[in-house]
């Protein structure tokens, strides 16, 4: 990691740990905790790290916004960081300046689509829009005749069916009826609804990675302090191999999302197999991890971390439910199946290999 | 944190670009003469010491290694590249593969200068073939229980006792062997071992087969009555085996042989649903290249921290332990994806011959090279619960 990721990275955790101590937050039940830590998120200028200065943003890397988004999943923090950081990215890539305040981005899904009409107002529905519910803006994506447009859409003048998500944060379907945007953009040449749903796949995979992280953590703490039949639970061979299993997943997570960021910030086009067989390997990785993984950290801590006093959830359910954002890990792996197949069996050790 | 697993990015430089297409190029001309057969991993010999040969002229053995002992001072990224491509085109690396990435190593350590200067040149002309001998009938995981002997007598050692599973003692020249020179003491039991440098095929020796599962005959007992080893063939501290093992394995644990030892089943899978897959086909596809690419940047992740000069022995034994579950279950899943191929498909037969062989090799995938029992209690001790 570069010595600015460090730097940014350290910052946001700093203001996570500063105000989203998880034994607080989980404790706090009106949520009083968001708005201090939203105000510091946004004086540290993370919510907009990928906008440049011009465009009303603090202009980091795509490198160290990355980096935050690890360390968000490591804090599974429950308000719209990443989705605020998408949001600014994709009104980024039409030029098109980001306001203050909360966004999102429509849609977040590979289903759903939104539609340019002929008056430049914007129709269509999107579901499991994550923050929906929070967002003053959404940054929308929207194909047209001409193509793909990018497009601010002021919140109030959306229909929003408010949802909670397995994770407990907001998940809401979002509905356009000849919307007026705040103001279209034509997206730039080979940017698709794909490229969107990669990039946020990737966001989620790193969320994901993180959230890994803080689970063993929490699972080899709990099993070195749990005494069962007169010792630790830490000394039985058979919570041993599981927590050696739960670092295989958070390794293997951590490893597929960290190589497709990389991949993603060193790209000069988002348009290729390369970027393509990293991103969709990570997410439909980091969600296998995120299976698997939970499902030890819970055998891990027993009855205790099915309680909702007990933090486990707040990882665990989260990594759960980031597997279904941007594209599940079964959508993408059709999708990658099939770019594969289309290439060719001789063409596949070539691509890995690439890599 | 615990943990702190590092799985940082690392890419193969640029120049191992250039050669990968030599390796390329090399390998597909080797198929076009005939040598191997890239379909076929079922090889009834993959002993192949003229190949050895062509490959020890490319420089390609023993690369890493100091250009006086026959290297060619290239990267540890660079031997990575070679090693992965040969592993994939399925190439008989049999005679040399031990040899290029344990016992060279292990001699450029701890062998006197006359020895080094004698064999790994000959290692790096792909001349010479090794075994490691470190099972024995009731000693494989616990290694510590190793009881074949090693007495002292005039000038150096005689050996008794059985080593067993040897991969390739039948066709090897040299043995890097674990033997017992004094017993384990109350304070510490790992002591007592030391290493050595075995010549083989010599009296004393005795080695015989043992038919796998795969209908192989690819390891062996190999019997030591009264051998006599010189002094000068003691590899490192005398009772101090122990301390030598460990920082080496990362080297023997994160490789490429580590996940794609089945991979050829994929390829071919590929190749049978053809360019438009059912959904189940092409979802289940997908989930596997997802898996051998992770497994891949992983493998290159540790590979470059060896490169850079650190250990990281708890990644590496991630890298084993979740590389091979997953090349043990690759020919089971591709097997399932399997079962909807178009009768039609020209390489049904090829497919169905290499699942055979996959399904009968995936047993031994977990066990060689340190069970997934030991890998996991490694990767327990470094979270800090042994």
């Amino acid at each position: 990691m570069a010595e600015s990721e460090n730097i940014v990275a350290e910052t946001a955790e700093k203001i996570f740990a500063d105000l989203a101590d998880a034994q607080t937050i989980n404790h706090d039940k009106q949520g009083a905790w968001k708005a201090p830590l939203w105000q510091a998120l946004t004086e540290a200028g993370l919510p907009l790290s990928w906008v440049p200065d011009n465009l009303g943003g603090s202009g980091a890397s795509l490198a160290e916004g990355f980096s935050v988004l690890n360390v968000a999943g490591r804090h599974a923090i429950a308000v719209p960081l990443a989705e605020t950081m998408l949001a600014g990215w994709l009104l980024t890539q039409a030029k098109i300046a980001s306001p203050e305040g909360e966004m999102t981005v429509v849609p977040a899904s590979p289903k759903d689509r939104v539609t340019l009409n002929a008056d430049g107002s914007l129709s269509g529905r999107a579901r499991g829009v994550p923050f929906a519910k929070d967002a003053k803006h959404f940054a929308v994506l929207a194909s047209g005749k001409d193509g793909i447009s990018i497009a601010l859409v002021d919140a109030v003048k959306c229909r929003i069916e408010s949802g909670i998500g397995l994770g407990g944060d907001h998940n809401d379907t979002v509905t356009l009826d000849k919307v007026q945007p705040v103001i279209t953009k034509p997206a730039p040449k080979g940017f698709e609804q794909t490229t969107l749903m990669l990039m946020g796949g990737v966001a989620r995979s790193l969320q994901i990675a993180g959230a890994l992280e803080a689970m063993l953590d929490i699972s080899v703490r709990y099993s070195n302090e749990r005494v069962a039949f007169e010792k630790k639970i830490s000394k039985f061979q058979a919570v041993q191999h599981n927590l050696a299993r739960l670092a295989g997943e958070n390794a293997a997570a951590l490893a597929a999302a960290t190589s497709a960021a990389d991949t993603i910030v060193s790209a000069k086009s988002l348009d290729t197999d390369a970027v393509f067989l990293e991103a969709a390997s990570a997410k439909i990785r980091c969600s296998e991890a995120a299976e698997k993984g939970s499902g030890i950290a819970h055998q891990v801590h027993g009855a205790i971390g099915f309680t909702i006093e007990h933090i486990l959830h707040r990882y665990s359910l989260r990594a759960l439910a980031w597997r279904d954002d941007f594209g599940s890990e079964s959508y993408w792996a059709v999708e990658l199946g099939k770019l594969v197949a289309n290439r060719g069996a001789d063409e596949l050790w070539p691509l890995v290999a690439s890599r | 944190m615990t943990a702190a697993l590092r799985f940082d990015p690392i890419r193969l430089p640029e120049k191992c670009e250039q050669l990968r297409k030599e390796v390329r190029a090399f390998l597909a001309e080797e198929i076009a003469a005939g040598t191997f057969d890239p379909h076929a991993p079922n090889r009834e010999d993959n002993d192949a010491p003229e190949f050895s040969r062509r490959v020890g002229a490319k420089g390609w053995l023993g690369m890493t290694w100091p250009k006086k002992y026959g290297g060619q001072e290239r990267s540890f990224l660079e031997r990575y590249v070679v090693t992965e491509e040969m592993r994939v085109a399925n190439a008989p690396t049999r005679r040399f593969f031990v040899a290029d990435r344990q016992s060279g190593p292990v001699l450029l350590k701890y062998a006197p200068e006359h020895i080094k200067m004698d064999i790994l040149p000959r290692i790096c002309r792909g001349e010479v073939c090794f075994a490691i001998g470190m099972s024995e009938p009731n000693s494989g995981s616990d290694l510590f229980a190793a009881k074949t002997r090693a007495t002292k007598t005039d000038g150096g050692y005689l050996i008794n006792g059985t080593k067993i599973w040897t991969s390739s003692a039948h066709i090897a020249d040299y043995m890097i062997a674990i033997f017992r020179t004094s017993p384990p003491t109350k304070e510490n039991r790992r002591h007592g071992l030391t290493q050595f440098l075995v010549k083989m095929k010599q009296p004393g020796i005795q080695v015989n087969p043992i038919g796998q599962i795969t209908g192989q005959f690819e390891f062996n007992e190999v019997v030591f009555t009264d051998y006599f080893v010189p002094d000068d063939h003691v590899l490192g501290e005398v009772d101090g085996a122990w301390k030598q093992a460990t920082s080496e394995l990362a080297y023997e644990r994160s490789g490429p042989e580590r996940f794609l030892e089945t991979y050829y089943v994929l390829t071919e899978l590929v190749r049978a649903v053809g360019k438009n897959p059912d959904t189940r086909s092409a979802e289940g596809i997908g989930r596997l290249v997802a898996q051998v690419h992770t497994m891949r940047r992983m493998s290159v992740s540790v590979a470059g921290m060896l490169q850079a000069g650190k250990e990281p022995v708890v990644e590496a034994s991630i890298v084993k332990d979740i590389g091979t579950v997953w090349e043990q279950q690759l020919p089971h899943r591709v097997r399932d994806l399997a079962a909807f191929v178009e009768e039609t498909a020209t390489n049904r037969e090829t497919l169905e011959k290499q699942l055979d062989f996959a399904i009968k090799t995936a047993p031994k995938l977990t066990i060689q090279g340190g069970t997934t029992e030991v890998l996991r209690g490694i990767i327990a001790r470094g979270l800090g619960l042994r």
